[in-house]
């Protein structure tokens, strides 16, 4: 009885759909006939566009693709959108002012853009760092676990009080593999490493990542990671002297050339600007992507003089073997935290595992929070 | 030279003027504010308060009136009963996210089991969850004498790190891949929220949002208990001599909109939203007091409050987006009505004299 129900509203709604991408249908025809030459390309941020991190640097790929195709296209944004049904409305209102592609820049906008995919299959839309496809839904990422291998190389040749300290944002499989990554090169290079490591639980908070920077310099800690987005801790660094850091999502080089030593940088620029091609060719298929250094995504910022040159130099050729796929960041033997097997001698890790991964390599005596 | 001379009465005819005053001062300034940034005002002011409501796509926004203003009608209602009586809930924001919380796991502790009762027992739940987060500051208060401003506001961040552990811990989608959030309770019918027809964004918070309204009109107008809240507001001392309880007014007010705050919050949860996450709160209790004063703490006026400045986040958004108008730019635009609102009150208070009739020296 409450499933008939259920049946009657699942029918007129799937009704309504019809009709509204009946309608919508009909006006991306009326607008691609006004605007036959123009290809619109929508962008959903989380974040202002000056934030200097995350935002910025997709936005800064929304004007590579400006410039890349001129007046061959039409760039829209709208900037701070929170997650939920906040940004399934802005998604609608691009999708309904004759978008034909959208980005959805946040992990948070997974469902919402799924929700809105079906209501327009004419209108293709990229969602950055989730798991969800579509017919019309493709889904990117990128490998900053590649970025994370070069710092930690660096940290552990550098450190000498043998503690690098590390301000992650929440327990999520992408935070995890960068400090993996980050801690396993580490150790390679300086089997006396420690990490420590404090959970920040946001994103873009400078007084929060100031806090923590502060904690983990007392702690010690001379190399001070971050996978937050503000400059803060670099500040802090600065201000305490004798610590190095590293940019995050951008290069943050004004903090050059110490503390900020390197940096890893989120390059949207290539992706859409191939994205958005094969829209206009009409190529565009549902696609999943995850690149790294290789393809361009992942960019290392300038190694500034700071960094010994010898250290730079393998730093340097860390680099360019992952970027032609010769050496991975994950490569065994390696054992989990909990002394159980992961990997055999030589053998590298699937995408499955490390997409969802949730545990520590051996080594890391900290626990995961939950 | 003007001065402003104090009225023996409150004006009437002001304290209805006054906020559309401030909503036609808004859009003058917030123009002003556009032409500056180089943008049509006209084009602007048009396309924040016409196109939501009679433009183009006006069948799909209507309907996101309703979805945006139905939380902060649901809120400000509970709010304005406790300000009218002099006792100021700042945390709804908290309440709110506790409602989600309370009302999300009960129907998630369900799944996958359907049944007609889930969705009644969520409501249940997240009224409860909101109105025992409420219930912390009035009774601190009643006990202690703490001030329920603070206590409140604290417990907003309390509320808020306990989202983010259910968000990564207990309430995680366990199909998720590792990734923070719960399950989408849109894909679950018992637990959701839908529109009662579809496409009309009328979902239950709407319905109980304008429930709401006509409860505390009812309560503020007819009921004893409602002119004793307008007593403690206006007059405490006489309020207490006239055998008004103030610790039971305390635990009414706060607990009343504890539950509407969590109320919001759970139809929030297992509607439009549909997952718990850690950024799940979107401020919906913190603008909701602009709301609750800028519809002068009256059930009527805040519902009319709560549409109007859904339009202005609605528009804001349709505006960024054709326009390129900066997000920060129409967030000043939503500041500036209720600086212009509180500006204009004095003329409800106060009506102004020009010249002086004071002896020139």
């Amino acid at each position: 009885m409450p499933l008939a129900g259920a049946n009657t509203y699942g029918e007129v709604h799937m009704k309504f759909t019809k009709l509204m991408t009946g309608a919508a249908l009909a006006l991306g025809l009326a607008t691609a006939a006004v605007a036959e030459d123009k290809t619109k390309v929508g962008f959903v941020f989380v974040g202002p566009v000056g934030d200097g991190g995350w935002t910025y640097e997709h936005n800064k790929g929304r004007l590579a693709v400006e410039e890349a195709f001129g007046d061959k296209v039409e760039t829209v944004f709208v900037e701070s959108v929170a997650e939920g049904p906040d940004s399934e409305r802005v998604m609608t209102e691009m999708a309904l002012n004759g978008a034909d592609l959208i980005f959805t820049t946040s992990f948070g906008y997974m469902d919402p853009t799924i929700n809105v995919a079906a209501k327009f299959p004419n209108v293709k839309f990229e969602h950055a760092t989730g798991y969800k496809q579509a017919d019309n839904v493709s889904v990117y990422s990128a490998r900053f676990y590649e970025g994370r291998a070069i710092q930690g190389h660096i940290a552990g040749k550098m450190t000498k009080s043998n503690i690098v300290g590390y301000i992650a944002s929440f327990p999520i499989p992408e935070v995890i593999r960068g400090i993996n990554s980050a801690y396993i090169h580490a150790k390679k290079v300086n089997p006396d490493v420690e990490f420590k490591i404090i959970w920040a639980y946001t994103w873009f908070d400078p007084a929060k990542e100031a806090d923590a920077a502060k904690v983990l310099i007392e702690q010690g800690a001379d190399v001070v990671l971050q996978h937050t987005d503000s400059t803060a801790p670099q500040a802090a660094a600065q201000d305490a002297g004798n610590v190095i850091t590293f940019g995050q999502a951008s290069d943050m080089g004004q903090y050059g050339p110490l503390p900020r030593v390197s940096s890893i940088i989120d390059d949207w620029a290539p992706y859409y600007i191939a994205r958005t091609q094969a829209v206009m060719d009409g190529t565009w298929t549902s696609t999943s992507t995850w690149d790294g250094i290789g393809a361009g995504m992942v960019g290392i910022g300038e190694i500034s003089d700071a960094v010994p040159a010898d250290v730079k130099a393998e730093a340097l050729a860390l680099k360019a073997s992952l970027a032609d796929g010769s050496y991975h960041a994950f490569t065994g033997p390696l054992n989990k935290a909990d002394g159980s097997a992961w990997l055999a001698a030589g053998e590298t890790a699937n995408d499955g595992d490390l997409a969802g991964m949730g545990f520590y390599v051996e080594g890391i005596t900290a626990e995961i929070p939950k | 030279m003007i001065r402003f001379e104090k009225r023996p009465q409150p004006s009437q005819m002001f304290s209805i003027a006054t906020p559309l005053l401030a909503v036609v001062t808004t859009m003058f300034f917030g123009g002003l504010l556009f032409a500056v940034l180089g943008k049509d005002p006209v084009q602007s002011i048009v396309t924040i308060f016409w196109e939501p409501l009679f433009g183009e796509f006006a069948f799909y926004y209507r309907p996101q009136l309703l979805i945006k203003g139905a939380p902060l009608v649901l809120i400000a209602i509970g709010l304005a009963l406790g300000f009218k009586a002099g006792i100021w809930n700042i945390g709804a924001e908290g309440q709110y996210i506790m409602g989600a919380i309370f009302g999300a796991g009960v129907g998630l502790a369900f799944y996958p089991t359907e049944s007609v009762f889930i969705f009644p027992l969520m409501i249940l739940a997240g009224a409860f969850g909101g109105w025992l987060w409420a219930t912390i500051p009035a009774v601190l208060k009643i006990k202690f004498g703490t001030n329920e401003i603070l206590v409140s506001l604290m417990l907003v961040y309390v509320a808020e790190q306990f989202l983010a552990s259910m968000s990564l811990g207990l309430l995680k989608n366990p199909e998720g891949f590792g990734f923070p959030g719960s399950r989408n309770l849109q894909q679950y019918d018992s637990a959701h929220n839908a529109d009662i027809i579809a496409g009309s964004g009328m979902h239950w918070g709407v319905v109980a949002a304008l429930i709401a309204v006509i409860f505390a009109y009812v309560l503020l107008a007819r009921h004893s208990l409602g002119f004793a809240i307008r007593v403690t507001g206006e007059a405490p001392r006489a309020a207490r001599f006239g055998g008004v309880n103030p610790s039971r007014l305390i635990l009414f007010c706060l607990g009343v909109s504890g539950m509407l705050a969590g109320l919001a919050g759970m139809f929030e949860v297992a509607g439009p939203a549909g997952q718990i996450t850690i950024d799940f709160n979107v401020g919906y209790g913190f603008t909701a007091i602009i709301v609750a004063f800028l519809g002068r703490l009256h059930p009527i006026g805040i519902m009319l409050a709560g549409l109007l400045m859904a339009l202005t986040y609605i528009g804001g958004d349709i505006a960024q987006s054709q326009l390129q108008l900066p997000a920060a730019a129409i967030q000043v635009f939503q500041g500036m009505l209720l600086f212009f609102l509180l500006a204009f009150d004095l003329l409800t208070n106060y009506r102004v004299r020009i010249g002086s009739n004071e002896v020139a020296t």
